[in-house]
C-alpha cells in the first residue's frame, strides 16, 4: 500500500505543503534573515550583522516589557492553575448541577481576545471610577492585575476541563485504599491524586506559560500599554516596535526582538516539558 | 460520607452564585446595550436601564445600518468557513499520507508542523504580511490559503496522532479490492476520521474566528474588516465612540458564539480535550 501511495504526493501533501512554505516556512528563514539587516520593505533590506540585537538589547522598553511578561507569566500561570484545579477537585465530587457550572465556566475561551478586552475595560473603568482611582489608561497596577484578572477568567474554564479529565482517571480504589490506611484528606490529595494527575499538570502549565508570553489581543484591547509603555508585554512591544514607531532602523530592531522573543519561548516551553514530564508516574 | 447530601447542596449554592458573577462581564454588556447612548458613561456602566434610560432596539438598529458591520459579518463568516473547510481537507489528507508513507520526506513535514506551533506570530508578522501581499494573497477570498499554511501545525500533528491508532488493515483491503488511494481516502478514512474532524474543526474555528492580527496584518484595513478588527478600529479611530452601537454590536458578536457553543457544547469540550491531550 506504501508504494501504490507515494506516488500520490502531489494530491496529499503538496497542497498543505505548498500553503505552509508560503503561510510559514518562507516568513519564517525570511525573518531570521532579516533581522541582520536594515528594512523598511523587504526589498530594500541592508546587511548590517547583529547591530539590530545588540539595538534590541539595549532598548530599554524592551527590557521593561519583558520583566513585565515575567512577572505577569509567574502570577498568571500560579492564579490560572490553582483555581482550575480546585474548582475540578469540587466539580468531580458528586454534586448536582456539574455540567452547568462546567459550561458556564468554559464559555469565556470562545470569545475573542479583543472582544474581552473590550469588555473588562468597561468594568474596571466603572470600578475604579466608583473607588476614586485614576482609569487603567493611568494606572499601571490597575492594568496589571487587570490583566491577570482578565486572563483567569478566561482561562480557569480550559484548564478545569482538562484537571477534570485528568482527576476522572484517576482510580477510586486507589483513593479508596489511602483512606483505608488513614490517610487524610489533604494527604490523599497530595500523595495521590496529585502525582495521578501530573499528565494533566504538565499540559496546563505548558499551555498558561506559553500563552502568557504570547499574550496580544487581550493586552492590546485592555491597556494597549498604557501609561507609557508601563503595561506592554513583549509580543505587544514588538508589534510597536515594527509599526507605531517612524525611522527606518525600527523594522529590524523589531524583527532582532521577535527573533529573542521566539527563542525565549521555545526554551521556556522546553525547559518546563522536561521539568514536568520527569515527575510524571506511570500508571 | 456522612453528610454528603447536605454539603452537596451548600457546593451547588456556591458555585451558582460564582456562576452567576462568572456571566456578569457579558451581561452588563447586554444591560448597557438596551441604554440610551447619552446614558452611557464610565461610572454607570453596572446601572441597571431604568425606564427613562431604557433605549428599546434602538442600537442595534444603529448598529446593523452603519459602521459596516454586516459586511464586516460575512467576511468573518467566509473566511472562517473557508479556512476551516480548507484545513480540515488539505491537513487530514496530508496527514494519512505522512502517517502511512514512512519516508523522510513525511519524517520531514511532522516534524515541521510540530515546530510551527510553539513559534509565536510576532516572529513571522512582517514578512508573512509581505509574502501575502507579493502573492497577492490579501482579500477576505484567499487569505484561507495563508490561514491553512499558518493553521496546518495544530491540524496535521493532531490528525496525524489520531491516525495512528487506526488499522491500516481495512485501508489495505479497500487498496486490495481496487480503491485508488483517493477512493480509499474519501471512502475509508475519511468517515472513520468523523471524530478527529470536530475535535480540530472547533479548535481552528475558534483561532480564526476570533483572530485579530493575522487579518489586520494581510488584509486591507481600509477595504475589509473582519469582527475583531471593525472593533479594535472603530475603539481606536479618533473622535467620540458611539457606545450604544457599539455595545449593540458586540452584543450581536458574542450571542450567536454563545448560543453555537450552548448547541454542540459536548462536541466542543470533547474537541478542546482532545487537541491539549495530543498537543
Amino acid at each position: 500500500m506504501e508504494k501504490a501511495l507515494k506516488k500520490w504526493f502531489p494530491v496529499f501533501v503538496l497542497p498543505t505543503f505548498a500553503a505552509f512554505i508560503i503561510g510559514f516556512i518562507w516568513p519564517f528563514i525570511q525573518g531570521l534573515y532579516l533581522s541582520l539587516c536594515r528594512f523598511t520593505t523587504v526589498k530594500n533590506a541592508k546587511f548590517v550583522g547583529l547591530e539590530n540585537y545588540i539595538k534590541a538589547i539595549t532598548d530599554s522598553t524592551f527590557g521593561d516589557s519583558f520583566w513585565f511578561t515575567v512577572s505577569f507569566a509567574v502570577v498568571s500561570t500560579i492564579v490560572i492553575n490553582v483555581l482550575a484545579f480546585s474548582v475540578a477537585l469540587a466539580l468531580t465530587r458528586n454534586i448536582r448541577g456539574t455540567n452547568v457550572f462546567r459550561t458556564v465556566f468554559f464559555m469565556p475561551n470562545l470569545i475573542g481576545g479583543i472582544v474581552l478586552g473590550y469588555i473588562w475595560q468597561i468594568l474596571f473603568n466603572c470600578v475604579l471610577s466608583s473607588l476614586g482611582e485614576p482609569l487603567l489608561s493611568l494606572n499601571t497596577t490597575a492594568g496589571y492585575w487587570g490583566l491577570i484578572i482578565l486572563m483567569a477568567w478566561q482561562q480557569v474554564g480550559y484548564m478545569m476541563i482538562i484537571y477534570v479529565a485528568g482527576l476522572q482517571n484517576v482510580p477510586p480504589e486507589l483513593v479508596e485504599a489511602a483512606e483505608i490506611d488513614g490517610a487524610n484528606p489533604l494527604q490523599t490529595l497530595f500523595k495521590v491524586k496529585l502525582p495521578m494527575v501530573m499528565p494533566s499538570i504538565t499540559i496546563c502549565l505548558f499551555l498558561t506559560i506559553t500563552n502568557s508570553f504570547k499574550l496580544f489581543d487581550q493586552n492590546l484591547a485592555l491597556t494597549a500599554g498604557e501609561p507609557a509603555h508601563a503595561t506592554e508585554m513583549l509580543a505587544l512591544n514588538i508589534y510597536n516596535t515594527f509599526y507605531a514607531r517612524s525611522g527606518p532602523q525600527w523594522k529590524g530592531i523589531g524583527q532582532a526582538k521577535a527573533v529573542i522573543f521566539f527563542v525565549l519561548v521555545v526554551c521556556i516551553a522546553l525547559s518546563q516539558l522536561r521539568a514536568t514530564r520527569s515527575k510524571e508516574v506511570q500508571q | 460520607m456522612r453528610d454528603k447530601r447536605g454539603s452537596g447542596l451548600g457546593w451547588t449554592i456556591f458555585f451558582s452564585v460564582i456562576c452567576a458573577l462568572y456571566m456578569y462581564p457579558i451581561v452588563m454588556v447586554v444591560l448597557n446595550s438596551l441604554k440610551q447612548e447619552r446614558f452611557i458613561s464610565t461610572s454607570t456602566s453596572f446601572d441597571l436601564p431604568t425606564a427613562e434610560t431604557f433605549a428599546g432596539m434602538e442600537n442595534y438598529i444603529k448598529a446593523i445600518q452603519s459602521n459596516g458591520f454586516l459586511e464586516s459579518l460575512f467576511y468573518s463568516l467566509f473566511i472562517t468557513i473557508s479556512s476551516v473547510a480548507l484545513i480540515l481537507l488539505c491537513c487530514s489528507m496530508c496527514a494519512w499520507y505522512i502517517t502511512r508513507v514512512n519516508n523522510w520526506i513525511s519524517k520531514m513535514v511532522y516534524m515541521l508542523c510540530a515546530f510551527s506551533m510553539v513559534v509565536p506570530f510576532q516572529m513571522v508578522m512582517f514578512t508573512l504580511s509581505q509574502t501575502a501581499d507579493k502573492l497577492d494573497l490579501n482579500t477576505p477570498f484567499n487569505i484561507c490559503i495563508i490561514y491553512l499554511g499558518f493553521g496546518a501545525g495544530l491540524a496535521v500533528f493532531m490528525f496525524s496522532g489520531f491516525m495512528k491508532s487506526i488499522p491500516i488493515e481495512i485501508e489495505e483491503a479497500a487498496m486490495i479490492d481496487g480503491c485508488s488511494p483517493l477512493q480509499t481516502y474519501f471512502k475509508v478514512v475519511f468517515p472513520i476520521l468523523k471524530p478527529t474532524m470536530i475535535s480540530v474543526g472547533v479548535l481552528e474555528t475558534m483561532w480564526v474566528w476570533n483572530d485579530y492580527l493575522l487579518p489586520t496584518l494581510v488584509l486591507d484595513i481600509k477595504k475589509y474588516r473582519t469582527i475583531p478588527m471593525l472593533i479594535q478600529y472603530f475603539r481606536g479611530s479618533y473622535g467620540r465612540v458611539e457606545m450604544g452601537p457599539m455595545m449593540a454590536c458586540i452584543v450581536l458578536t458574542v450571542l450567536p458564539v454563545i448560543v453555537i457553543y450552548l448547541l454542540g457544547q459536548k462536541h466542543i469540550i470533547k474537541g478542546v480535550l482532545a487537541g491539549a491531550v495530543k498537543g
